[in-house]
């Protein structure tokens, strides 16, 4: 007993963190690598436009359409604007939109189905039967009709993936909920005299946060190939702003005549982000629940 | 059966009125007013007017979901801005092409997955096994459309094995005289080899992206139901009972594993359906999806609206055919009903 409390009980926490992370990465490489592809994503996020060679907007038309070279690493588009600077200034905005999207889907699921699972009742099943007819759509078809009712922005992308996620964390959260509903230490805060609010507050939540923060590593992928897609049909962001879908949809045209680099380099960049994002989340699964490994 | 049959039927109506009711809101949330919308950028306001008492816009919220519900029931989902044709009308003609495309994507996803996935069970760290799990990581990382360019360029680009990604059929060729609306089937009917091999061909690369984009949730389950499967004792007294390892593996195993992998299948087709509207649109195929697309572009609701309904409804129908197939397949859940 002495010799816990002697230990600053903060810190050793931070410790056993770091040593049980670098246990899960030492086990398995791959999230190692994840982990430093997500830390170079954060950083052209962050610093993109302030490190890349050329403007993304600016065209010079005499440049148009050459080849990967010393000078345009991913050569250049058809308006000669330098396809490595936009990749990497693009990388911003697909992060801040999936980021955004899972941020609302974690505030708007995960709240309302930790409520639905710990009170029951009517919340229960209006959660539940949103959550149903959300399901009953082919999920990306649901995402365009949001879109196109809400109105053409990078906004609307946000609400309509986090929407299109919303069952998946609603019933995660409420099925973690519910088990915890009636456990002794929520027993114990009840007969102590905490309201039900307090409770799911200080009791609930910070249960079921770190499964719901799995998740949201989880969905990131898929976020950001849905916001992709729906730019890459035209909708929310709007030509010349640099975006990894509409570049690929800029650059589809010239595939068949062999300019490959215009579509292949953003494409890659949203390849690799959403490959990393799904290592990641496994690998943080991993750590948080060790049952689910696969 | 029929009444497991029956009892799904039913549990499926409250899905379709979940759809029915979202449709609706959906297009009342349009931004600004619905009726100057409508009446198009260059209307008078007594036009917008006009168009407001026409579309029953000065109605009550009720009145007018009951409006669109009886509409509805006649088939009658609006008309394109664009176009002026109908939008049931169109649908109808360009649902064969986007029907076709997605179910040969879903076989030849299934013929290539449930191999791979039995295979890797099997033979657990075997090569086979780790080209399953890469092929089932690397299937949901891969953006579709990416996968389609990527494969019009190998193929038709570099190679010249393709034709162009430009719809259904080469410029050369007349469609075949329809009867299903399915080109394959059509030209058999008809006993036009070449039209088969033409449509076939333009067919090809867009089915072999949509199997690539749902290879992966298939062999994953496949590969972890069967596994499952072959450690189970009836497995063990099966082999130790002298049966051939194929019998062992398809007859007893295999039966077994395709419950979970059949309702997998209903997350499949979420995701094809998405995926549909992306690789129709890099293949200029004349789909529902790219109606859509069209549309969308040109804020044109009506059409949306009415896709966003029929793909819907196909997905509602489609999860009911997965259950009804799960009762085929597992006589326990027949009972239970």
């Amino acid at each position: 007993m002495t010799d816990i409390a002697a230990s600053p009980p903060r810190e050793s926490a931070l410790a056993a963190l770091i040593k049980h992370s670098r246990y899960i990465i030492g086990e398995n490489p791959v999230t190692g690598i994840a982990f430093a592809l997500f830390v170079l994503i954060v950083l052209a996020a962050m610093f993109g436009p302030h490190i890349v060679p050329y403007d993304p907007l600016a065209s010079d038309t005499a440049q148009s359409l050459k080849p990967p070279s010393a000078h345009h690493w991913f050569g250049t588009d058809q308006l000669g604007r330098d396809v490595f600077s936009r990749v990497v200034v693009a990388t911003r905005l697909d992060f801040f939109i999936a980021v955004a999207s899972v941020v609302l889907v974690f505030l708007m699921g995960g709240l309302a189905g930790v409520a639905a699972g710990f009170f029951g009742g009517w919340i229960d099943r209006i959660v539940g039967r949103i959550a149903d007819t959300i399901m009953a759509f082919p999920l990306f078809v649901l995402a365009m009709g949001i879109v196109a009712a809400l109105g053409n922005t990078v906004q609307n992308i946000v609400i309509a993936t986090a929407i299109v996620n919303f069952p998946l964390y609603a019933r995660i959260a409420r099925a973690e909920a519910n088990i915890r509903r009636d456990a002794g230490f929520v027993e114990a805060a009840r007969l102590s005299g905490n309201s039900d609010w307090r409770i799911l507050a200080f009791q609930i939540l910070p249960n079921v946060f770190p499964i719901l923060v799995v998740q949201m590593s989880l969905t990131m992928g898929y976020a950001i190939l849905n916001a992709a897609g729906l730019s890459f049909i035209g909708l929310g962001v709007r030509p010349p702003t640099p975006e990894w879908g509409i570049m690929v949809a800029e650059g589809s045209a010239f595939m068949v005549s062999g300019e490959w680099w215009n579509a292949f380099f953003p494409g890659g960049a949203l390849m690799i982000a959403v490959f990393c994002f799904n290592l990641l989340g496994d690998g943080l699964r991993d750590m948080v629940d060790p049952r689910r490994r696969t | 059966m029929l009444t497991m049959i029956l009892k799904r039927l039913l549990m499926a109506i409250p899905s379709l009125i979940g759809v029915v009711i979202v449709t609706f809101l959906l297009t009342r949330a349009l931004p600004g007013d619905p009726a100057a919308y409508f009446a198009g950028p260059a209307a008078t306001p007594q036009a917008i007017q006009e168009v407001r008492v026409k579309l029953g816009l000065d109605k009550p919220l009720i009145v007018q979901f009951g409006h669109y519900v009886v509409d509805l029931v006649h088939g009658n989902l609006g008309t394109s801005l664009t176009t002026g044709q109908p939008v049931a009308t169109e649908l109808h003609n360009r649902l064969p092409a986007s029907a076709e495309l997605t179910l040969l994507g879903l076989i030849v996803s299934i013929v290539i997955a449930v191999p791979l996935g039995i295979l890797a069970a099997t033979k657990p760290n075997s090569i086979l096994d780790h080209a399953c799990r890469i092929v089932s990581t690397a299937g949901v990382s891969l953006p579709v459309f990416f996968t389609g360019l990527i494969l019009v360029y190998v193929f038709y680009y570099l190679l010249g094995w393709a034709p162009a990604p430009l719809g259904r059929i080469d410029v050369f060729y007349l469609p075949p005289p329809q009867v299903t609306g399915f080109y394959l089937i059509d030209s058999l009917i008809a006993r036009d080899g070449d039209t088969f091999i033409a449509s076939l061909k333009q067919l090809f690369l867009p089915a072999l992206t949509l199997a690539i984009f749902s290879l992966a949730p298939i062999a994953r389950m496949t590969r972890a139901s069967m596994l499952a499967v072959l450690s189970s004792d009836f497995v063990r007294t099966a082999r130790a009972s002298g049966l051939s390892a194929y019998t062992v593996i398809i007859t007893y195993a295999f039966r077994n594993a395709m419950l979970p992998v059949i309702t997998t299948l209903g997350m499949v087709f979420s995701f094809l359906l998405g995926a549909n509207v992306l690789v129709e649109k890099v293949f200029a195929w004349p789909g529902i999806g790219s109606y859509a697309v069209e549309a969308l572009l040109a804020s044109d609701f009506a059409p949306v609206q009415g896709f966003v309904l029929t793909m819907a409804a196909l997905y509602v129908a489609l999860n009911l055919l997965i259950d009804v197939l799960y009762g085929v397949v597992d006589p326990r859940v027949r009972l239970e009903a």
